[in-house]
């Protein structure tokens, strides 16, 4: 494979994606710690908001330590070259929440739904298009349970409300880099060609990082990451080790690999409650296509009910869950629990 | 056979179809009038064949014989952005309006929460909050009618294929009109709700959380049994409304899971979310029926 000479995007996702694994509880404080450190590491993007995105704060998937306005606030205004996006899942959040963030100093706004359900981000879309300078970008989740003539029509459909960046989301972390490459060059090939394109993966497989690479090679120039991996499952690609090998490839990224080495050994690994990795649930995340952020919901309903986690996850799997369902979880483990007794 | 009070269905879509065909089941409503905006629509159709007089000219095209057939009760199963200029246009006829569009102009109605006092009020346009609304609003009220609740928070999970155009244009609504009727019928001091459509197929049935978090320690088997009540009183006209798992009290948490198949009249069963909004509009609108039939209620020219 040969990348060398391509200009990419970092974005990094523990600020985010990694408050599943802390159950939204990194404080206002540790945020801003942590994205002056990757400021001052050349990161050119990072995520800030609940780990479902704004409005996310809820009984379902957990109530953060501070609101989204005190995170964004408070690291907004601390950045000096780095800019911060916000995370909206449509049926979560809504335009209102995406104004307080816009309010707030973003300069990106990401909006997200499942896959085959973009139509739901046309008023959010479009709304953020028309806000100017505001980086406005679809993000289609759980991209491997269509193929990729399906998802090009939602991707399509994302540019055509106002986004000038899409992205190809593996929230399961379940594809492998074939997968990757077919959805990643169609999209390529038929968006239009000022349009970005960005692959958001998850290591549950341990593809985090091949799968970032085919992307890359097919097309994307914008990759999501995090330092450390810290993010839902076994976490998103980590980070500091894809700058790495960009590094060693030729890949072109401006950021300084030691220093990023640094915040992810220095502040992010420290900050974990428990080490974010393939461990056996993870695993099955990925290879059974699950949402990852269902993996510590699976762990407690296990846990209170007597049961196996890794049969909760099988079976939210078989049921073909989507991202937002970790009600469905506390409901199955009863159904399971009750079945078993 | 005894006396019927009239009726009109503004919107032959899916919902309209949904509703005259549980109407023309009715003991105190009778509907006579199909409004459609589009000539060769199937709904229009459809209803002409069951005898209804029909219009593809929009309310305009029915407000002038409005008094002769005697039409007293209109249902809106348009949209939002008209739902206003219905309302006022058969509010002018001296009709009532259900409205079970988001517009939300009149005040909510959730049956068995606060029917009997929306028609106590004789108001003239009531609203039907969403389906979501319908279908956890009860919940809300059942906990909070034994003790206070603080915040509640409801996930509707319905099935793409039951997410119509206008409820994905904008999903905002939802969440926003959702959230106000938890707290005004509910009786919630917060609401929140958050709404996940679902592709897989087959559809699933609509499922419904509902998560209430009491202000003191929840009083378990008043709670429970309050519930049961509630439900009971649902399934009278929704009978697929059903209890999957809970009450679970955990701490101060209440958590019910409730699924709600629909009747499958014109829709699809799975999509109990739609079922229960023309179900409990029906509810509604029999419900003025038996008050205007009583003589208690004259539904007046505003």
């Amino acid at each position: 494979m040969d990348l060398k000479g391509k200009k990419i995007t970092v974005h990094d996702m523990c600020l985010r994606d990694g408050m599943h694994p802390k159950q939204h509880q990194i404080t206002v404080e540790q945020m801003v710690t942590i994205a002056r450190a990757m400021d001052e590491a050349g990161i050119p993007m990072i995520e800030v908001t609940h780990g479902d995105g704004l409005g996310g704060a809820s009984v379902n998937y957990g109530f953060p330590a501070a609101t989204d306005q005190e995170y964004l606030s408070a690291v907004c205004k601390e950045m000096k070259n780095t800019r911060v996006s916000a995370l909206l899942l449509p049926g979560i959040g809504t335009v209102d929440h995406l104004k307080m963030a816009v309010d707030c100093g973003i300069s990106t706004i990401r909006v997200a739904t499942h896959c085959t359900e973009a139509d739901v981000s046309e008023q959010h879309l479009h709304m953020a298009a028309n806000i100017d300078g505001l980086d406005t970008v679809g993000f289609l989740m759980m991209a491997h349970m269509i193929e990729p003539e399906e998802l090009l029509v939602q991707l399509k459909l994302m540019e055509e409300y106002g986004a000038n960046c899409v992205y190809i989301t593996d929230s399961a972390g379940y594809m492998l880099p074939d997968d990757v490459t077919a959805r990643v060059a169609l999209a390529r090939a038929e968006l239009k060609p000022e349009t970005e394109l960005g692959f958001h993966g998850h290591h549950n497989l341990g593809m985090g990082i091949a799968n970032s690479l085919a992307a890359i090679d097919a097309g994307a120039n914008r990759i999501d990451g995090s330092l450390a991996g810290l993010g839902a499952g076994a976490g998103n690609t980590p980070l500091e080790v894809f700058l790495a090998v960009c590094d060693r490839m030729g890949v072109e990224t401006g950021v300084d690999l030691f220093k990023a080495m640094d915040v992810a050994e220095d502040l992010i690994v420290p900050l974990m409650d428990d080490m974010v990795r393939v461990d056996r649930d993870a695993l099955t995340l990925g290879w059974a296509g699950v949402y990852s952020s269902f993996l510590l919901f699976a762990k407690r309903s296990a846990a209170k009910y007597g049961l196996s986690s890794r049969d909760i996850l099988v079976e939210l799997g078989r049921r073909r869950t989507v991202g937002g369902q970790e009600d469905m979880i506390e409901d199955l483990a009863l159904d399971m629990a009750r079945e078993k007794a | 056979m005894s006396k019927k009070i009239k009726a009109a269905i503004i919107g032959p879509g899916n919902i309209g179809t949904d509703l005259l065909m549980k109407a023309m089941r009715s003991d105190v409503i009778e509907p006579v009038w199909m409004v459609g905006v589009v000539a060769d629509s199937p709904g229009l159709a459809r209803a002409a064949e069951l005898g209804l007089k029909t219009t593809a000219d929009g309310v305009d095209g029915m407000v002038p014989h409005m008094r002769e057939d005697g039409v007293q009760i209109c249902f809106d199963a348009t949209s939002a952005y008209v739902h206003a200029e219905n309302s006022r246009k058969v509010n002018a006829q001296g009709a009532v309006m259900i409205d079970l569009t988001p517009a939300a102009i009149g005040p909510f109605c959730v049956p068995p929460v606060n029917l009997a006092a929306a028609v106590a009020e004789q108001a003239m346009n009531v609203n039907m909050v969403t389906c979501g609304g319908q279908a956890t609003i009860p919940m809300v009220a059942a906990v909070s009618r034994v003790q206070s609740v603080s915040y509640a928070e409801i996930v509707a999970t319905v099935s793409s294929k039951s997410a119509g155009p206008g409820t994905r244009k904008n999903i905002d609504e939802f969440t926003r009109t959702t959230a106000t009727g938890i707290e005004k019928v509910g009786g919630a001091g917060e609401g929140k709700a958050i709404i996940i459509i679902n592709p897989a197929e087959p559809p699933l049935i609509m499922r419904d959380t509902i998560h209430c978090l009491t202000t003191e320690e929840p009083d378990q088997d008043a709670i429970t049994q309050s519930i049961h009540d509630m439900i009971a009183q649902v399934q009278r006209y929704v009978p697929g409304y059903t209890l999957k798992n809970g009450p679970v009290f955990d701490g101060k948490r209440v958590s019910i899971y409730m699924e709600v198949e629909g009747l499958g009249d014109f829709l699809p069963k799975y999509a109990g979310n739609l079922d229960i909004m023309t179900a409990a509009g029906l509810r509604t609108a029999e419900m003025y029926a038996e008050e205007i039939l009583a003589g208690r209620f004259q539904p007046e020219a505003a």
